[in-house]
């Protein structure tokens, strides 16, 4: 008997045994869709990281303060310095060639209010370098003036949010409010948008560095964002850098220096981590499908045992018939997981398509494995009954006898 | 008579264990078998001849003795071999038809080629030709359940043939039908036997029986008539000494 033949006979066996083939049709392709639809959430999420990454345009490195050391007391921890990173530091980093924007940052609480309204909000001191950087804009009004880094201008940018608590009837640009110790001018509002790296933008105001270099009392940068104009010369960069701040702080690169890809790296590692036991956690519907591949293969052999005692009567050998009913199952289990991929891939697509802001994918890796698996499964749970047709009596079956 | 039997049964031996009595359903079985003959064999239930028929039909194996099949022997080969040989010179009709419900007329005569892995399109043109030439050429596509008795049975003997084989075992081949078909399918396979076929019908029918050439009779699993002198059933055991405990674990 030739493949195709197998392949027809089988084909045959399942068109024509309409429920049996459709109850575990289903079976199959349940278990291929929860483990698609499972790991899509997980994908998704990485996804939606990845583009929050992405928004932030080119090529980004972060400067922190204090070195990631073991020094000499266990257990490891950062190395702390008595030098902060300062305005002047930043400024140096930008004579190095493949640096195209400096944005030194200080961050702190402070209080915000207009009048009798008042919030605690998240105070941002920097330059303009930081809206090409992180990729901000204005909805109205202007940006930081240039010499931001030199003068304590007393100008302030507010979030969308912030602006509507504290102005709730008038347009807050040319407002006045007070920071802190500080009276400051509205001349901006960032553009609506929402989270970007755990910074909720919304309630936020930004300053000149200057200005909250003088508001919290400090002149350390709470750290430094770089934009690069190359991303193929970042390790060269990392230790132009590292150079650079070392002459500065008698001969001790006392920063960390993190890149995106770093970053961006370790949220995948872990969201991987997880799609993957959430597909492991899936891929038990398929196991159950499995049993239950088993179980109808047994009872198919009780049903077919003239046909199988027939078969033998005509010649087909035990090994024939195994292989028969083998391929039975295989080909009962590449329909189903044809079924479960395209019913997956109709849902994701009808989500994305109705609810584009909701990430989900299926990443391919799923539905290779789930695949996989589900033929994997088919073959192990269809031996045994397999193995019980090929040894089937063919005079006892033909006599109609068990 | 030719020196060379098609079929050759040498001091077969054939025990089943029923309960905690051994059935001795062949018992020193001797026969040859020419090609071309016509042969019945009859008997009571419980006297051996389904088993003799699954002997041949390499289904079972002996206990002891030899089995050649066309000039060699049969005993020693593994199953696979058993199966090819069974599915190149043997074609099994059956009293029930054992057609599989679910393939039309045309896919059941088609499967033993399929089996033999026949190409497609050879098999089927065969299997059509084979169909027409017994008068089911309107029916092919249609399902067992569509077909009467008589039609069945064609179906079946269409199977049996497609692989032009050395020998046909009918079981019972007009058992489940009524006179007039059984009398036509009688017909069919009188005709092809008398184009050379070796035609073996096991039949509790007396008067099917008695149109064979020659008719062997079967008696707790020993050949105790053959009607044609030239070959000899041997009886070791008389009947007599059958126990009749035995004898009714026979019938």
């Amino acid at each position: 008997m030739n493949l195709a033949d197998h392949w027809l006979f089988s084909y045959q066996a399942l068109a024509r045994h309409r429920l049996r083939s459709a109850m575990l049709l289903l079976a199959i392709s349940i278990g291929v869709s929860s483990v698609l639809l499972l790991t899509s959430i997980g994908e998704g999420a990485r996804l939606f990281i990845e583009q929050e990454f992405s928004a932030l345009g080119a090529k980004m490195l972060i400067v922190l303060p204090g070195k990631k050391e073991t020094t000499g007391s266990a257990p490891p921890i950062y190395g702390t310095t008595p030098r902060d990173l300062t305005i002047e530091d930043s400024e140096t980093l930008k004579k190095i060639s493949n640096i195209s924007h400096v944005a030194p940052i200080i961050a702190g609480t402070a209080t915000v209010s207009n009048q009798s309204l008042s919030r605690d909000i998240i105070i941002i001191g920097t330059t303009n370098d930081m809206f090409t950087v992180r990729n901000l804009k204005l909805q109205q009004g202007k940006k930081l003036p240039e010499n931001s880094h030199i003068r304590a201008t007393p100008v302030c940018i507010l979030g969308a949010g912030l602006a509507q608590k504290l102005f709730p009837n008038t347009s807050a640009v040319g407002q006045w409010l007070r920071i802190g110790e500080y009276r400051y001018r509205v001349i901006g509002l960032l553009e609506q948008r929402g989270e970007s790296l755990g910074l909720d933008l919304r309630d936020m105001a930004i300053i000149p560095v200057q200005s909250a270099q003088m508001l919290f009392n400090s002149p350390a940068l709470f750290r430094i964002v770089l934009q690069l104009k190359q991303a193929d010369f970042e390790t060269k960069t990392i230790a132009q850098i590292n150079k650079a701040i070392a002459q500065r702080h008698e001969g001790e690169a006392d920063i960390t220096v993190v890149s995106q890809d770093s970053v961006l790296n370790a949220f995948n590692k872990i969201i991987l981590a997880v799609t993957a036991s959430i597909g492991a956690i899936a891929a038990i519907s398929l196991f159950v499908a499995g049993i239950l591949i088993m179980n109808v293969s047994y009872i198919s052999v009780s049903q077919r045992r003239a046909e199988i005692g027939l078969l033998k009567s005509l010649g087909a050998s035990a090994g024939e018939i195994h292989r028969i009913f083998l391929i039975g199952s295989l080909v009962l289990t590449i329909f189903g997981v044809l079924i479960g991929i395209i019913l997956s891939y109709s849902l994701i697509f009808l989500i994305n398509f109705n609810f584009p802001d909701i990430p989900v994918a299926i990443p391919w890796w799923s539905t290779a494995s789930a695949t996989i698996t589900a033929v994997v499964v088919g073959l192990l749970f269809s031996w045994l009954p397999a193995k019980k047709a090929a040894a089937v009596d063919p005079i006892l079956a033909l006599r109609g006898e068990q | 008579m030719t020196d060379n039997p098609i079929i050759k049964l040498n001091d077969i031996n054939k025990t089943y264990q029923v309960g905690d009595q051994p059935l001795h359903a062949l018992c020193n079985v001797q026969l040859d078998i020419q090609q071309g003959e016509y042969i019945s064999l009859m008997g009571p239930s419980g006297s051996g001849k389904s088993t003799l028929l699954n002997m041949i039909g390499l289904l079972d194996r002996p206990d002891s003795g030899q089995y050649q099949l066309l000039g060699s022997n049969t005993e020693l080969l593994a199953e696979e071999q058993r199966a090819k040989l069974r599915r190149q010179h043997i074609g099994f009709v059956f009293q029930s038809f054992h057609l599989i419900p679910r393939l039309t007329a045309l896919e059941n005569v088609e499967v033993p080629l399929m089996l033999s892995g026949t190409a497609p399109k050879v098999r089927r043109e065969k299997a059509i030709a084979l169909l027409t030439e017994l008068g089911l050429s309107e029916h092919l596509a249609q399902l067992p359940r569509q077909l009467s008795g008589g039609q069945l049975q064609r179906v079946g003997i269409a199977r049996a043939l497609i692989t032009d084989p050395a020998i046909i075992l009918a079981d019972e081949p007009t058992g489940n039908l009524d006179q007039k078909s059984g009398h036509e399918v009688t017909q069919i396979l009188e005709r092809y036997n008398h184009n050379g076929i070796t035609l073996l019908v096991v039949t509790h029918d007396q008067a099917l029986g008695n149109r064979a050439k020659r008719q062997l009779n079967m008696l707790d699993g020993q050949l105790v008539n053959d009607s044609t002198a030239s070959i000899t059933a041997v009886n070791t055991i008389p009947n007599k000494t059958i126990s009749k405990k035995n004898r009714a674990e026979l019938t």
